[in-house]
C-alpha cells in the first residue's frame, strides 16, 4: 500500500509539444492517501486514462515527477511500481484455467506452491469464483473474466495500488451493479488504494472516498462525493455530476443581492460577488427546487416519469429549470412558482464559483 | 398503419428466440423493448424489420401481410449500438444515402439532408468522414440517417449505450423530441429501466424470449402483470420475498409481521411472493404502513445525494435505496424502514393480484 | 443470421459458374473418365471398373513417391512454420521500418515459380554457383546433381526461401491484432517475454497458424515447377515427387489410365489429410 503524490505532473503524446493543446495532461498536482478509493471522472478524452497510465508505469511524464511513499517512481516500470490494472475488456490468459490465471503473477515471482494455493483459494472465495477454478477461463462470462482479471491483481500482497480502467464497460447491464457492489465490498474489506477511472458518475460516487473531477485535460475539482454534489465549485462539475446536472441562469448582483429575470433569489455567495468583469450565473440542483406559492415564475414544459421521482421541466427566468418530485406528490398544471434552498444556490461567474479559490 | 405481430415465433436449432408472441404498435407511438441482454430484443427487432423471418406466425402492416417481404421492400430504418456509419462517405453522404437509392432528386435530398442536419445538430460537420467524429456526432449521423427517410418503421437497438454518460442523457432528452410528429412507428430497444421510464410511450417487458407484459410505460411499471415483469422494469433490483398471510396478518418471517389492511382482505390466507422497491425502504420512518427491520449491512453505496445499502435479512440480500447519506459501517446491524403500502403482492404463478396493504 | 433470399444474385454467379465448370469441373471428370477406363489407342475404351486404382495403390514406385512426398512435406512444414514465427515476432509492429520488412517479405513470392527454380539451380551449381562454391569451399561435398542428399537440402532450402515469407505474413498480421492491453496485462503481472508468447500470443495466433498450415500443406504436397526445374527429380528418382512421378507417368509414358487413377489418388489424399487437420485444429470453436 502507498502514499501517492502526483508532482505537477504534464503529459503530451508529441515528441515536442508547444503549446497548451499540445498536452493531453496540462498540470496535475494531488495527494492521495493510503488505502483510500479515488476515481477519475470525467467525459471522453479529458485525460484520465492518460494519468492512469503514467500512475501504473505504462507512461513516462513528459513533465514532473510521480512518488509512492515519497519514492521518485515516474520512470519505473510496471512491475517495479507494484500496481495491478483491471482494463475495459477482460485480459485473461485463454489457455489456462481460471485457478492458473490467479496463480500466474505469483508464480511468476518464485512464491512457493503452497503460498500460491492459500493465496489463490482466499481470492476466489471472495470473488465467489471458487466454484470455477478448475474450469477454462475462456469459458466464463464477461463479469466472469474481469473477476480474474481483478483477482490476478488482488492476489499478489505486495501491490501498492490497483487501477480500474473502466472496468464495466462489457459487463451485462443487469450486472453491473453487482460487480460494482462487489468492488465496494472488496475495498471496505482489504483496504487496499484503489483508482478507478470512469466517465459515469454514478459508478464514481458510489466507489470512490474521493472524486478527481477531470475535463480536458485538468482537474476541475476534488472532494468527497458529498462535497461534489452540494458544492461544485465550477459549473462542469455541477453539470457533469448529478443526473440531471445544475440547473444554470443568469443573473445580476446588485447590492449583495442576486435576482433572475427581476426575481430576488438568495443565494450563499451573493455577499462575496464584487463588481468586475464577467459572466453571472445561478447555479441550483434540481435536487434542491421545489414548488412554492411565491418565487421564481415559470411555466411547466414536461414532466418525465423515473419511477420513484419524476422530472419536472420548466421554463422561466431566462432558462431551463428542471426539479425533482416525489413520488405521490402533486404536480401543478401550467404555471407555477419555484424557490430554491438558499444554503445550497450558488453565484458562479465565469463559470467559477464566487468567494472559492481557483 | 399500423404494426402487427400475430403470433411471432422464432426457432433456431432446438432453442426457442422468441415464442409464440403477439403485439400490435400504433403509428406515432413509441415504443420501448426491455429486457436484459439476450431476452429477444435485437430478434425480435429484426423480425419486424424483416432480416429475419418468423420461423411461424404473420407479420401484418396497416393491414397487409408482410411476413415474405424483404426488409430492402419494407421502409424501414434501424440505429444499431455500434455507430454503424459508412466510413468513406463524409457526413453528408452518409445522411443521404438511403434517399440516393430511392432515387430522390439532388435538390429535394439537399433539403432533407439539411434538415436532418439541423436537428441533429450536425450541420457544422457536414464535410467530415465519421473517423474524424466522435462518438456521440456519428451515432447522431446514423440518426439523422435513419430519420431522413421518412421511414413506417424506425427501429433503435439500444442506440444509447456506447455513449458518455452526460452524452446519454442529453439524446435521451432529445429523442423523442425528433420523433414526436411523425406518423412512424418507432421501436427502441434498451436495458436500463430508467430510460424507458423517462421516455414515456409504451413498453414492453423481455424476459427469455417472452413479452411478459406490453402497455403505457407507467402502467407497467405500477402495476407489472407478472413477477417477471417487476423484475425486468426495476434497477436496483426489486426486492422478493415469500410471505404467508394468515388471519389478517401478513408474515415475512416469525419476527417480521403486519396487519393486512383494506385492499388485502379479499386474498384467500395462504403463501404469496411479495415484491419492495429499493425505494421504499429507508433508514428514516416515513409514512403509515411501514415495518421496521433490522438488517446486517453488506455494502453500502453512498453517492453525492443517495444512499444504496445492501443488507442481509431473513437469509436473503435486500437493498434499500434512499435519499440523502446514511454511512452505515458494514457488518452493523442497521435500523431500516420498509412501506409495505406500496408493495406488489404475486400469487402462486407470479401473476400479480394486489398492490398495496 | 439468416441473410434475406435474394433469387437475383444467382444472375450475378451464373459467368463464374461457368468459367469454374469449363476449366475445373470438366477436365475433373475427363481424368475420372480415364481412370476407370483402358485404351489400346485408336479412341477405343473399355470399362476397367477400379483396375487401375489398385494397380496404382499396389504399385512400389507410387509408395516410393508418396513416401518422398510425405518427407518433403514434414520437412518444409517443420522448418518454415516455427521460422515464419519468429521472423514475424521479430518484425516491428509500428515505426517507419514496417513497410520495409513488409515489402521485402513480399519479394519471394512474386517470383514465378519456374524462375525460383532456374535461380537455385545455377545458384546451387557446385562449381560456379554462389552456395555450391561456398558449402564444398567449406570442405563439405556438396553437389546436387549426384547426390541425393544435396539434392534435398537444396530442394527444402528453395522452399523455405520461396514460401517462409507467407506464413511470415499471416503470423505478422495475427500479432498486430493483438490488442496492447494483453501486453500490458503481462507485464504488470510480471511475466517473462517466453510466457508473454506462450499465454498470450500463441493462443490468438492460433487461426493464423492454422490457415498457414493448411496452406503450406497443401501447396507443398502439390510441388512441381521449381522441383523441375531445379532437378529434373534427380539424381536419379531422389526428389522425384508425387506431381512429378505422375506428370512423367502421363506424358512421359502416356499411361492414361494409371495417371488417371493416380491422380484421383493424389487428390483424395490431399483433401482427407487437409480436411482431418482442419477438424482437429477448429475442435474447440463449438464451445
Amino acid at each position: 500500500m502507498a502514499k501517492i503524490t502526483l508532482d505537477n505532473i504534464r503529459h503530451s503524446y508529441y515528441p515536442n509539444p508547444q503549446r497548451d493543446e499540445d498536452f493531453a495532461l496540462k498540470r496535475v498536482a494531488l495527494d492521495w492517501a493510503d488505502g483510500g478509493a479515488y476515481a477519475l471522472l470525467g467525459p471522453s478524452g479529458c485525460g484520465k486514462t492518460t494519468l492512469l497510465n503514467l500512475i501504473s508505469g505504462l507512461l513516462v511524464p513528459s513533465e514532473g515527477r510521480i512518488l509512492f511513499d515519497g519514492r521518485d517512481v515516474s520512470t519505473a516500470s510496471p512491475e517495479q511500481r507494484n500496481i495491478a490494472q483491471v482494463f475495459q475488456f477482460p485480459v485473461i490468459y485463454d489457455t489456462m484455467t481460471v485457478y492458473d490465471n490467479l496463480a500466474f503473477p505469483l508464480r511468476n515471482r518464485g512464491v512457493p506452491e503452497a503460498e500460491v494455493d492459500k493465496r489463490v483459494r482466499e481470492i476466489a472465495e471472495m470473488l465467489e469464483l471458487t466454484a470455477t477454478l478448475r474450469n477454462r477461463a475462456s469459458g466464463l462470462t464477461a463479469d466472469g473474466k474481469q473477476k480474474i482479471s481483478l483477482g490476478r491483481g488482488l492476489v499478489r500482497a505486495d501491490v501498492n495500488v490497483i487501477m480500474f480502467d473502466e472496468p464495466l464497460t462489457v459487463i451485462d447491464p443487469h450486472l453491473k451493479w453487482q460487480l460494482r457492489s462487489k468492488l465496494k465490498e472488496l475495498h471496505q474489506k482489504i483496504r487496499r488504494t484503489m483508482i478507478y477511472v470512469t466517465h459515469d458518475q454514478t459508478e464514481a460516487l458510489t466507489f470512490a472516498d474521493q472524486v478527481v473531477v477531470m475535463n480536458n485535460g485538468e482537474v476541475v475539482q476534488t472532494g468527497t462525493p458529498v462535497e461534489l454534489f452540494e458544492r461544485p465549485m465550477h459549473t462542469f462539475v455541477g453539470h457533469f455530476i448529478g443526473s440531471p446536472g445544475m440547473n444554470l441562469l443568469p443573473c445580476e448582483v446588485k447590492d449583495g443581492k442576486a435576482s433572475v429575470a427581476g426575481t430576488v433569489i438568495q443565494t450563499v455567495n451573493a455577499a462575496a460577488v464584487k463588481d468586475a468583469p464577467g459572466k453571472l450565473e445561478i447555479g441550483v440542483r434540481p435536487e434542491f427546487v421545489s414548488f412554492a406559492k411565491t418565487g421564481l415564475p415559470v411555466d411547466i414544459v414536461k414532466v418525465a416519469d423515473a419511477g420513484r421521482f419524476r422530472i419536472v421541466e420548466t421554463r422561466g427566468g431566462g432558462g431551463s429549470i428542471k426539479l425533482l418530485v416525489k413520488e405521490g406528490d402533486a404536480i401543478p398544471e401550467g404555471s407555477a412558482h419555484l424557490s430554491f434552498d438558499p444554503a445550497r444556490t450558488q453565484i458562479y461567474r465565469d463559470g467559477w464559483m464566487v468567494g472559492a479559490a481557483p | 398503419m399500423s404494426l402487427e405481430l400475430q403470433n411471432i415465433a422464432k426457432q433456431v436449432g432446438a432453442g426457442m428466440h422468441i415464442h409464440p408472441t403477439s403485439l400490435v404498435l400504433e403509428p406515432g407511438t413509441f415504443n420501448v423493448l426491455l429486457g436484459t441482454t439476450l431476452s429477444g430484443k435485437t430478434t425480435l427487432m429484426q423480425l419486424m424489420a424483416g432480416i429475419q423471418k418468423p420461423s411461424s406466425g404473420r407479420i401484418l402492416f396497416r393491414g397487409k401481410d408482410v411476413t415474405g417481404v424483404a426488409v430492402q421492400k419494407r421502409n424501414a430504418s434501424m440505429v444499431y449500438q455500434q455507430f454503424i456509419n459508412y466510413p468513406n462517405f463524409n457526413v453528408y453522404d452518409n445522411i443521404a444515402s438511403p434517399l440516393r437509392v430511392a432515387g430522390m432528386s439532388s435538390a429535394e435530398i439537399d433539403k432533407r439532408v439539411g434538415r436532418a442536419a439541423e436537428i441533429l445538430r450536425l450541420t457544422p460537420m457536414l464535410k467530415r468522414r465519421p473517423s474524424e467524429l466522435s462518438g456521440g456526432q456519428q451515432q447522431r449521423t446514423a440518426i439523422a440517417r435513419a430519420i431522413v427517410k421518412d421511414s413506417d418503421l424506425i427501429l433503435l437497438d439500444e442506440p444509447l449505450a456506447n455513449l458518455d454518460y452526460k452524452l446519454l442523457e442529453e439524446m435521451r432528452d432529445e429523442l423523442p423530441k425528433l420523433f414526436a410528429g411523425r406518423n412512424a412507428v418507432v421501436v427502441y430497444a434498451t436495458t436500463e429501466p430508467t430510460e424507458a421510464l423517462l421516455f414515456g410511450g409504451n413498453t414492453a417487458t423481455l424476459h427469455e424470449g417472452r413479452i411478459t407484459q406490453f402497455g403505457p410505460t407507467g402502467d407497467v411499471y405500477r402495476r407489472p402483470s407478472n413477477v417477471l415483469t417487476a423484475q425486468v422494469f426495476s434497477d436496483p433490483p426489486v426486492n422478493v420475498a415469500k410471505v404467508v398471510k394468515r388471519g389478517g396478518e401478513i408474515s415475512l418471517s416469525d419476527t417480521i409481521r403486519w396487519k393486512a389492511g383494506k385492499s388485502l382482505s379479499h386474498l384467500t390466507d395462504g403463501n404469496y411472493t411479495i415484491g419492495i422497491r429499493p425505494h421504499h425502504i429507508s433508514p428514516t420512518a416515513h409514512g403509515e404502513d411501514t415495518v421496521e427491520v433490522e438488517g446486517r449491512v453488506l455494502v453500502t453505496e453512498l453517492s453525492g445525494s443517495e444512499s444504496v445499502i445492501h443488507f442481509a435479512l431473513n437469509g436473503q440480500t435486500w437493498v434499500s435505496q434512499s435519499h440523502g447519506i446514511h454511512p452505515f459501517k458494514v457488518g452493523s446491524n442497521a435500523k431500516l424502514h420498509v412501506d409495505v403500502g406500496q408493495s406488489l403482492y404475486f400469487g402462486r404463478n407470479g401473476e400479480l393480484v394486489e398492490i398495496g396493504s | 443470421m439468416n441473410k434475406t433470399v435474394n433469387q437475383k444474385a444467382w444472375f450475378f454467379v451464373l459467368p463464374v459458374f461457368l468459367m469454374v465448370a469449363f476449366n475445373a469441373l470438366i477436365p475433373l471428370m475427363t481424368v475420372v473418365n480415364y481412370s476407370v477406363q483402358e485404351s489400346f489407342g485408336n479412341n477405343e475404351f473399355f470399362w476397367s471398373g477400379v483396375g487401375w486404382f489398385e494397380q496404382v495403390l499396389r504399385s512400389e514406385r507410387f509408395h516410393a513417391a508418396l513416401l518422398r512426398q510425405i518427407l518433403f512435406t514434414s520437412l518444409v512444414l517443420l522448418i518454415q512454420i516455427p521460422l515464419g514465427l519468429v521472423i514475424a515476432l521479430a518484425m516491428p509492429r509500428s515505426g517507419p521500418w514496417v513497410s520495409v520488412c513488409l515489402v521485402l517479405m513480399a519479394l519471394p513470392l512474386l517470383i514465378p515459380w519456374n524462375v525460383v527454380g532456374a535461380m537455385w539451380n545455377i545458384f546451387a551449381l557446385p562449381d560456379i554457383g554462389l552456395l555450391g562454391k561456398m558449402i564444398n569451399s567449406l570442405g563439405i561435398p556438396y553437389n546436387y546433381t549426384r547426390q541425393p542428399i544435396s539434392a534435398w537440402f537444396t530442394t527444402v532450402l528453395m522452399d523455405v526461401w520461396h514460401w517462409t515469407s507467407l506464413v511470415v505474413l499471416l503470423c505478422y498480421a495475427g500479432l498486430v491484432s493483438i490488442p496492447d492491453a494483453y501486453y500490458q496485462a503481462a507485464k504488470v503481472d510480471g511475466a517473462k517475454p517466453w510466457a508473454v508468447f506462450r499465454y498470450i500470443q500463441l493462443p490468438k495466433l492460433k487461426h493464423v497458424l492454422t490457415i498457414a498450415i493448411l496452406l503450406r500443406f497443401m501447396d507443398s504436397f502439390m510441388i512441381y515447377s521449381e522441383v523441375v526445374v531445379l532437378t529434373g527429380g534427380g539424381p536419379g528418382n531422389s526428389t522425384t515427387f508425387l506431381s512429378i512421378d505422375l506428370v512423367k507417368m502421363a506424358i512421359g509414358q502416356f499411361d492414361l489410365g494409371p495417371a488417371a487413377a493416380m491422380s484421383i489418388v493424389y487428390f483424395l489424399i490431399i483433401l482427407l489429410a487437409s480436411w482431418l487437420f482442419f477438424t482437429l485444429m477448429m475442435q474447440d470453436e463449438g464451445r
